[in-house]
C-alpha cells in the first residue's frame, strides 16, 4: 500500500549565464533558482496493484520514486508505505521494498553474481532456507543458472538486468519499484523482462510501481497509469480511458501513384512524401471504407494498411495537450 | 554484525583479483625502499650522531613502511565510493537496511587490507633476509612487537576514519579531486610518509606528534623499532584511541547531516 498526499519537493539549482563577466560575478554571488520538482503530488496505490508511472524527462518521476524508497525527504506532505514513513523508519521500510534502478547497478562489478546475492542475503538477514528457495525460483524463471558464476563485468546488459531484478527480489519485498527496467535492452530481453514481471505480479500479488519511457512496457504490464508533468499528477486512469478522451480515429498508410493527395471531409494528411502517405481518419465523420473509397477516387492506390493509433502517439498528444 | 562481515569479505575478494598490479607494486616498493635506505645511508656516513635513531632502526622503519604501504597510504581512496556519490548509485546503498557509515568504513578497510595481504609478505621476507643494518630487524623484544600490532591496528582505523571525512566532502563538492590532492599532501607530510616524524625540527615535534596524522603510521613504526619504549607506548595508544573516537564521531555526525539534505544525482 503506497499513499502519498500533498507531497512538495523543491531543489535549489545555482546557475549563471555564459561569458567571462558572468563567471566572475558568480564568484561573489551565486544566483539560485528554485526548481519545483513535485507540487502537491497525491496518489494511492493499493496492495497488489501494478501501476505505470509516466511523464517526460524532468517531470518528477524519479523524485517520487526516491521519496517512496526513502532516499529523499520531501519538503512537506505525507507519505506512508505499508503504514510507515519511509525516511523516518528507514531500516524497517527498506526490508519491505525491492528497487531496480535501470540506469544503475547494485551488483559488484568484479565478482561473480552469486557473491553479490549472498551479500544481499546477509544484508537483509534472509534465513538460509528461504534464500535457497527464492534463489532457485528466480534462477529458473529468469534463466540465471549460467550467469550466477560469471563476474558481472562479463555480462551483457540484458543478462545483467535479469540479475538486477533477481537481486531486488531476494528478500521477498512486498513492494517492487522499477525505475526504467527495460532501458537499453534489446527486443528479446525486453520481452523476457516484461513476461517475468507479469508472472511475478500474477503469482505473488506484489505491489508494483513501474516508471518508464517505453509505452510498450505500459501496454504490456499495467492497467492503471499515472501521468506526471511539471511536478503535478495530471491524469490517473487506464490507457483505454485516455484513448477515449480523444476523438476516435485510425491511421491509413498508403503507397500511391498520381495525385496530388488532398485532404477531404474527416481526412487529415499527416505525412506525404514520394508516394508514401499517412492519413488520419476521424471516425466520427467518416468510416474507414468511405475514407478508402475517397482516397481511391483521388489517386491510384497501390498498397494500403489500416492501423490503430499507437500508445506513443497517444502519450505524445497528451504531453502536447498539457504542455509538458 | 554478520552483514558487515560479508561486506568485508566481498570487498576483500574483489581486491584480491588484481594480482598483476600487486606484483608491479611489490617491485616498485622494493626498489623505492632500497633507494630510500641507501639515500639515508649516505647522510649517515657524514654525521651519524646527528640523527635521532640508529641506522638499523631507520631501515626497519622504512621497510615496515613499504611492506604496509597499502594499509597506510594516504592517497588511496576507494574509487567505487567516490563514483557512487557523484554518479548517484549511492541510491542503492541508501535503500539497504544498513548503516552507511559502517558499510563504507568496512569497505575501505577491506580494500586496503586485501592490497596489503597481496603485497606485504614478499617485502617483509626479502627485507628480513637482508637483515640489519640495511634490511629489517626484529623488534627489540616481544612486548614491543605486541604493542606494535595493537598500535598498527589503531593507526589503520584512524586513517580510515579520516578518509571517511574526505568521502563525505564529495556529497557537497561532487568532485573529489581538489580535497583529495590537498588532503593527500598534508597527510603524507604530517604522518611520516615522506620523512619519519622524529626527523622534524625539535620545536615542531610536540605539535606534530599531537596531530591525528601522527597516530596513523608513525606511531606503530616507532613502537616497532623501539624508539618509543613500552611505557610511553601506552600513552601513544591512548592518544590513537582518542583520535579514532573523535574522527568517527565527527564522521558520523557529518554523514547524518549530509544524508538529511542529500540529493541523489541523476534522473
Amino acid at each position: 500500500m503506497i499513499e502519498l498526499s500533498h507531497i512538495y519537493k523543491t531543489f535549489r539549482v545555482s546557475r549563471r549565464n555564459a561569458g567571462f563577466r558572468e563567471a566572475l560575478k558568480a564568484l561573489v554571488r551565486r544566483e539560485v533558482t528554485l526548481v519545483h520538482a513535485l507540487e502537491d503530488v497525491s496518489f494511492t496505490i493499493g496492495e497488489g496493484e501494478m501501476v505505470g508511472y509516466i511523464g517526460p524527462n524532468g517531470a518528477g518521476k524519479s523524485s517520487t520514486v526516491k521519496i517512496i524508497s526513502g532516499i529523499l525527504t520531501p519538503d512537506s506532505g505525507e507519505c506512508r508505505i505499508n503504514g510507515r514513513v519511509p525516511w523516518k523508519d528507514r531500516a524497517r521500510h527498506v526490508q519491505d521494498i525491492g528497487v531496480v534502478f535501470g540506469q544503475r547497478s547494485q551488483l559488484w562489478w568484479d565478482v561473480p553474481v552469486i557473491d553479490s546475492f549472498s551479500l544481499l542475503r546477509d544484508i537483509y538477514r534472509v534465513p538460509d532456507a528461504a534464500y535457497r528457495q527464492t534463489l532457485r525460483q528466480l534462477t529458473e524463471r529468469l534463466n540465471l543458472s549460467e550467469l550466477l558464476s560469471t563476474p558481472v563485468r562479463q555480462l551483457s546488459l540484458g543478462q545483467r538486468m535479469r540479475c538486477e531484478i533477481a537481486a531486488a527480489l531476494l528478500h521477498r519485498p512486498r513492494i517492487l519499484l522499477l525505475d526504467e527496467p527495460t532501458i537499453g535492452l534489446d527486443a528479446l530481453s525486453k520481452i523476457a523482462v516484461r513476461r517475468f514481471i507479469q508472472e511475478l505480479h500474477r503469482e505473488t500479488g506484489m505491489t508494483v510501481l513501474l516508471t518508464t519511457h517505453d509505452m510498450q512496457d505500459i501496454e504490456a504490464l499495467t492497467q492503471r497509469v499515472l501521468l506526471i508533468g511539471k511536478g503535478r499528477i495530471l491524469l490517473d486512469g487506464t490507457l483505454a480511458e485516455w484513448k477515449a478522451r480523444r476523438a476516435p480515429h485510425k491511421i491509413l498508410r498508403l503507397d500511391y501513384a498520381g495525385g496530388p493527395l488532398r485532404p477531404a471531409e474527416g481526412l487529415w494528411v499527416v505525412k506525404d512524401d514520394l508516394g508514401h502517405a499517412q492519413v488520419r481518419v476521424d471516425l466520427t465523420r467518416q468510416t474507414v471504407p468511405q475514407a478508402i473509397a475517397a482516397l481511391c477516387a483521388q489517386v491510384e492506390v497501390r498498397d494500403l494498411s489500416v492501423e490503430e493509433p499507437s500508445v506513443d502517439e497517444l502519450v505524445a498528444a497528451l504531453y502536447r495537450e498539457f504542455e509538458i | 554484525m554478520k552483514k558487515y562481515a560479508s561486506f568485508f569479505r566481498i570487498r576483500f575478494i574483489a581486491g584480491l583479483q588484481y594480482r598483476a598490479a600487486a606484483w608491479a607494486g611489490i617491485a616498485t616498493q622494493f626498489a623505492w625502499g632500497m633507494l630510500t635506505v641507501l639515500m639515508y645511508w649516505a647522510f649517515y656516513q657524514t654525521a651519524p650522531q646527528r640523527f635521532p635513531m640508529r641506522f638499523s632502526q631507520l631501515s626497519s622503519y622504512l621497510w615496515m613502511q613499504q611492506a604496509l604501504l597499502a594499509m597506510f597510504m594516504p592517497w588511496f581512496f576507494d574509487s567505487e565510493i567516490l563514483l557512487s556519490i557523484s554518479s548517484g548509485s549511492v541510491a542503492y546503498e541508501l535503500c539497504r537496511p544498513c548503516d552507511l557509515y559502517a558499510m563504507w568504513f568496512v569497505k575501505n578497510m577491506a580494500a586496503r587490507l586485501s592490497r596489503t595481504a597481496l603485497r606485504c609478505l614478499p617485502i617483509l621476507l626479502v627485507a628480513a633476509v637482508i637483515g640489519p643494518p640495511f634490511g629489517l630487524s626484529p623488534p627489540p623484544d616481544f612486548l614491543c612487537g605486541a604493542l606494535f600490532l595493537l598500535s598498527a591496528a589503531l593507526g589503520f582505523l584512524v586513517l580510515v576514519a579520516y578518509s571517511m571525512l574526505i568521502y563525505l566532502s564529495v556529497f557537497h563538492t561532487l568532485s573529489p579531486t581538489g580535497v583529495r590532492a590537498l588532503s593527500t599532501s598534508v597527510v603524507e607530510f604530517l604522518s611520516g610518509a615522506v620523512v619519519p616524524l622524529s626527523f622534524f625540527p625539535e620545536a615542531l615535534q610536540p605539535f606534530v606528534y599531537a596531530l591525528p596524522f601522527a597516530s596513523m603510521q608513525n606511531a606503530p613504526f616507532e613502537i616497532y623499532i623501539g624508539r618509543i619504549d613500552p611505557f610511553q607506548a601506552l600513552g601513544v595508544l591512548a592518544l590513537q584511541a582518542a583520535w579514532l573516537a573523535a574522527l568517527t564521531a565527527l564522521g558520523r555526525k557529518l554523514m547524518k547531516r549530509s544524508l538529511r539534505r542529500v540529493v541523489i544525482q541523476g534522473g
